[in-house]
């Protein structure tokens, strides 16, 4: 047998090992194993902390978490991605993917709200208004990103009957600069400075500490940001997902939601 | 002779599982965009033909810095001898390993507005470079600059030294002997340096979303439009494998040119 030989057979080896490999996944119906959490960016901080909770309560639990756009998220997860519990940041998301089949029992478990947010020493807005100012540097998500399809309800209702005015929408549009992919992709943009302002979540700032200043959105042309949460079906570790699902739900959950700025839906 | 078979078996089942993993990605691409009755119609749309556009004229114009200031880049690496040459070396290949999300990062630092450059630019001129196409352009030059000065520094390389020094001994002058003697032998290189360059700012994305930004027709180049797609824009998965199509398609036919035409000047040489 040739040295060659070996080294292919090695490779196919080494190929199998890696593609098959199979985590410790509980037994059907008890709590424990992995479970991987498709959560929405805003949730980062916060999710990250609930998770260590639920591992200390329930011993043997792993819960792995990929952040990113829901937008994104549900794209990935009706594509087949091994997602068990997935987090949105709105429930248009979340419809896109109990549609298809891909998760079901969704509940809102949380509630957010959009704010302006500017750098810390920037200038050039100062008000809700300003941002329709000609010049500034606007930067929101994309349109169908969760918190970029909030802003834009904003803009929306700030044109309406009792609004800032007709053309508000327009002229702040017209100032948009960049689409980002998530809301932290906004919130870096206004960090660095590159953008006068931004629209992401009030729990953002936690993440940009003392790099950038709020300013309201009126309470009448501002939204509320309902997150929902559901298992994707399928999920080898079912009982875990649901499990994880309804921790978030609990008292404990709920208390360390409300420590990163959400509120009780 | 047994040892040549095993040799040759393993050597052809190597190539078929390498072929069938580079080809395969391409094949379910292909089938997505046949099956997905919209491709055609997601192509044409106004976001795809303004990325395309926007995608080849950017990459074409990145060509002119990195050539003009490549080739003699290239030239010193091969011909001078000075101390740190290794370290300039290396530091010209840094775009090539690191992941172009840093040289996104590293383009802020440099040219943001609270850039090293970026800040007093901004105070003097009021000029700012993120979120313009311009930012695109820096961002492709800086990433693509390497593959261009490898390929022609390697073409320098490979001069015939003799034909030089008979150019001398016949009392050419150096800028007529670069010219006359050595371009022409490097141009091949040349040529192929500067198609690697303008792939690789094609396919540009991590530098361009972090300095550039992302908005259809300033600064949304086809890898921009794609992610977009994917990760939920209105035109939705299916739009991010029409892009994709387009762009391979586009990418392909620029390569095979490129063969046809440098093939060709081999034969005439």
């Amino acid at each position: 047998m040739g040295r060659a030989t070996v080294f292919f057979a090695l490779l196919v080896g080494a190929a199998l090992s890696a593609c098959c490999g199979n985590g410790s996944d509980g037994a059907p119906g008890t709590i424990d194993g992995e479970i991987t959490v498709f959560a929405a960016s805003s949730l980062s901080e916060a999710f990250k902390e609930v998770g260590a909770a639920f591992e200390k309560a329930n011993p043997g639990t792993e819960v792995t978490f990929s952040f990113a756009a829901s937008s994104a998220l549900a794209v990935q997860i009706n594509e087949g991605a091994p997602a068990d519990v997935f987090a949105s940041a709105d429930t248009a998301q979340m419809k896109n993917v109990v549609d298809q089949g891909n998760a079901e029992g969704s509940a809102v478990f949380t509630t957010n709200t959009p704010v302006v947010v500017v750098p810390k020493d920037g200038k050039a807005v100062a008000t809700f208004a300003d941002i329709a100012k000609p010049g500034i540097k606007l930067v929101l998500a994309g349109k169908d990103v969760p918190i970029g399809r909030y802003a834009r309800e904003v803009l929306a209702k700030a044109s309406g009957t009792g609004g800032v005015s007709p053309d508000f929408s327009d002229r702040v549009l017209a100032n948009l600069k960049s689409e980002e992919a998530n809301v932290r992709a906004v919130l870096a943009k206004i960090q660095l400075g590159e953008a006068d302002a931004g629209v992401v979540y009030r729990t953002d700032i936690v993440a940009a500490a003392g790099d950038v200043r709020v300013i309201e959105i009126p309470a009448p042309y501002n939204v509320l940001a309902e997150y929902s949460i559901a298992v994707v079906p399928g999920s080898p570790n079912n009982a875990t997902a649901a499990a994880f699902t309804a921790f978030v739900r609990s008292a404990d959950g709920q208390a360390i939601l409300e420590k990163y700025g959400f509120a009780a839906p | 002779m047994r040892t040549d078979r095993t040799a040759l078996v393993t050597l052809l089942v190597l190539s078929a599982a390498f072929a069938a993993f580079f080809v395969l990605p391409f094949a379910g691409l292909a089938k997505r965009a046949i099956e997905d009755g919209k491709t055609w119609e997601l192509a044409r749309s106004g976001t795809a033909q303004a990325a395309l556009w926007l995608s080849v004229w950017t990459s074409t114009v990145t060509l002119g810095p990195d050539d003009r200031f490549g080739t003699p880049v290239a030239y010193l690496l091969s011909r001078a001898r000075f101390p740190g040459k290794a370290i300039v070396d290396a530091a010209i290949d840094l775009p090539i390993v690191l992941p172009p999300t840093v040289a996104g990062v590293a383009l802020l630092t440099a040219f943001g507005r609270r850039g090293l450059v970026g800040e007093p630019i901004e105070a003097w001129t009021g000029q700012t470079f993120a979120f313009t196409t311009m930012a695109v352009i820096m961002a492709q030059v800086l990433v693509a600059a390497p593959f261009y000065v490898r390929a022609a520094r390697s073409g320098f390389d490979s001069v015939d030294r003799r034909a030089e020094a008979v150019a001398y001994t016949l009392g050419a002058s150096k800028t007529r002997t670069f010219f006359r003697i050595v371009l022409p032998q490097v141009r091949p290189a040349i040529m192929a340096g500067t198609v690697l360059c303008w792939a690789r700012a094609m396919g540009e994305l991590g530098a361009t979303l972090i300095f550039a930004g992302n908005l259809e027709g300033t600064t949304q180049t086809m890898p921009l439009a794609i992610i977009s797609a994917f990760e939920g824009s209105s035109l939705g998965l299916a739009g991010a494998i029409a892009l994709s199509v387009m762009l391979l398609g586009v990418a392909l036919g620029v390569l095979v040119v490129f063969r046809l035409v440098s093939n060709q000047e081999t034969w005439q040489a």
